[in-house]
């Protein structure tokens, strides 16, 4: 059974928290396997809630699972699609299944008592302009923030960069790490997803491999990023995102030497 | 100035919404769709060809200057009878003529538009939103860069994840809101405004309908 996430916080120990991602239906099989695959072996996991804003089995719904399956959970919110109305309630139900939550600025600042989340929040540390992105940083703080995971990075002597400033608040930073399947995967993020730039040293890593082989170069280059991250000290734990392939999470903590 | 944005619906819908009337008056608007090009005197025009090619009996067309106001006794008095003959009015004029019309003659009437927002047009045949009209002002500290409208999510305490070298992530042609602000009240040396928290949104600043009355001492 894992320690309440907010005792990890305190713990000092190196956080290794992952996603699972609940199906767009009601086919809960391979969430259930993924769950049951993770749940003894990361710290928490964030069930993912509408990404893309494509509708799906709701986070909250997910979050629930995990804990009757015996896991630690983050309740992501997604706080786009919803008015408050939608946003708060999901909060006191959550808060009244003892979940842990997981919000941006807006969740459980009107709430009025009664719950106890432990709030967290995310960041792009490789946006840019970046300036913008940390004055909202040090607002989610102020707001009540006591975890970041960020969004995936991959250079991480930008990153140290990053920590440099972020080491003087008082909250935990959890790295964002995004497994790599293959050197076009890798281009595609770069050309759609906002905030994630994976540098060409990185995509030609992935391609120097035949096909079949991708996908564990990609682990290793996760573990290798993560196992610095660690080794160094450079931030209190890791966020890793499979996107899909959440049975290779403990693949990628075996190479981060993580077991 | 700003004006009321609009686009023309396709031809497949305004034969569906016209499907049984067969007698048809379309009036036009000379003020907004006639700056945006959606429903002047060649719009108007447009439509009496292809409606007429399609076997419609067009009674009269006309222009009025501004749909949004009550038409004029002058204008019934001219085009009365050819409205009067008409089976439904065809208007393209945004969704407030449409109203003021329909209203007015109370007769079917049909829009041949969909409003889409208030704005202006920035370049030629470029328009954007410019304000929501949410009754919540909070321009005075965002470098008069309206967040509200001009952020994909409204956000109005900064960028979020999606904000990509300037643009937003949901369409690389629109900027993003909060790096042009930053950007503004950085030149002007005022990024504290942006460090400032902003409350959650005050929807009630003016709900929907929207409906106001001038206090009784100004109002004179």
């Amino acid at each position: 059974m894992p320690s309440p996430f907010k005792d990890v916080l305190a713990s000092g120990k190196f956080i290794v928290t992952s996603e699972v991602a609940p199906p767009k239906g009601t086919n809960l099989k391979k969430f259930k396997h993924h769950i049951e695959l993770l749940k003894d072996k990361v710290d928490a996991m964030n069930v993912t809630d509408h990404q893309s804003s494509v509708m799906r089995f709701p986070s909250l719904g997910g979050c629930l699972l995990v804990k009757e399956l015996g896991g630690e959970v983050i309740l992501q919110m997604t706080c786009r699609d919803r008015n408050r109305l939608a946003l708060q309630g999901d909060l006191l139900f959550a808060s009244s299944r003892r979940i842990m939550e997981k919000g941006k600025d807006l969740g459980g600042n009107e709430l009025d008592g009664g719950v106890s989340f432990c709030a967290g929040a995310i960041v792009t540390p490789e946006a840019d302009p970046l300036e913008p992105q940390l004055i909202k940083f040090e607002k989610k703080i102020d707001a009540g923030a006591e975890f970041i995971q960020t969004q995936a990075v991959f250079n991480l002597d930008k990153f140290k960069a990053f920590m440099d400033y972020a080491r003087q608040f008082n909250v935990k930073i959890l790295a964002g790490i995004i497994l790599l399947t293959s050197a076009p995967m890798a281009r595609f993020m770069n050309k759609n997803i906002a905030g994630v730039s994976v540098p060409q040293d990185l995509i030609d890593e992935m391609a120097s491999v035949p096909k079949g082989q991708t996908l564990n170069k990609g682990i290793e280059i996760a573990g290798r990023m993560i196992k610095r991250l660690h080794d160094e000290k450079i931030c209190d734990g890791v966020h890793i995102m499979a996107i899909g392939k959440e049975d290779i999470v403990p693949d990628i903590m075996n190479a981060a030497g993580l077991n | 100035m700003i004006r009321s944005i609009t686009q023309k619906k396709n031809d497949e819908e305004i034969e569906q919404l016209l499907n049984g009337f067969n007698r048809i008056f379309i009036i036009g608007c000379g003020t907004c769709t006639t700056l945006t090009r959606t429903g002047g005197e060649p719009e108007v025009q447009g439509l009496k060809k292809n409606l007429s090619g399609k076997g419609k009996m067009i009674t009269g067309t006309l222009v009025v200057p501004v749909a949004c106001d009550n038409l004029s006794q002058d204008f019934l008095s001219d085009f009365g009878s050819q409205i009067r003959q008409a089976d439904a009015l065809l208007v393209t004029s945004c969704a407030f003529g449409v109203q003021t019309i329909a209203r007015q003659l109370k007769k079917m009437t049909v829009p041949a538009l969909n409003t889409l927002f208030i704005g202006k047009e920035t370049a030629y045949g470029t328009f954007d939103e410019i304000c929501t009209q949410c009754g919540t002002c909070i321009i005075g500290e965002t470098g008069g860069i309206c967040p509200v409208t001009n952020c994909h999510k409204g956000l109005v305490n900064g960028p979020c994840g999606g904000t990509n070298h300037g643009k937003c992530e949901i369409d690389i042609n629109k900027d993003c809101a909060w790096t042009l602000i930053y950007n503004r009240l950085k030149d002007m040396d005022q990024l504290d405004s942006m460090r400032k928290y902003q409350k959650p949104r005050n929807h009630l600043g003016e709900p929907k309908p929207g409906k106001f009355k001038l206090p009784e001492e100004e109002n004179v």
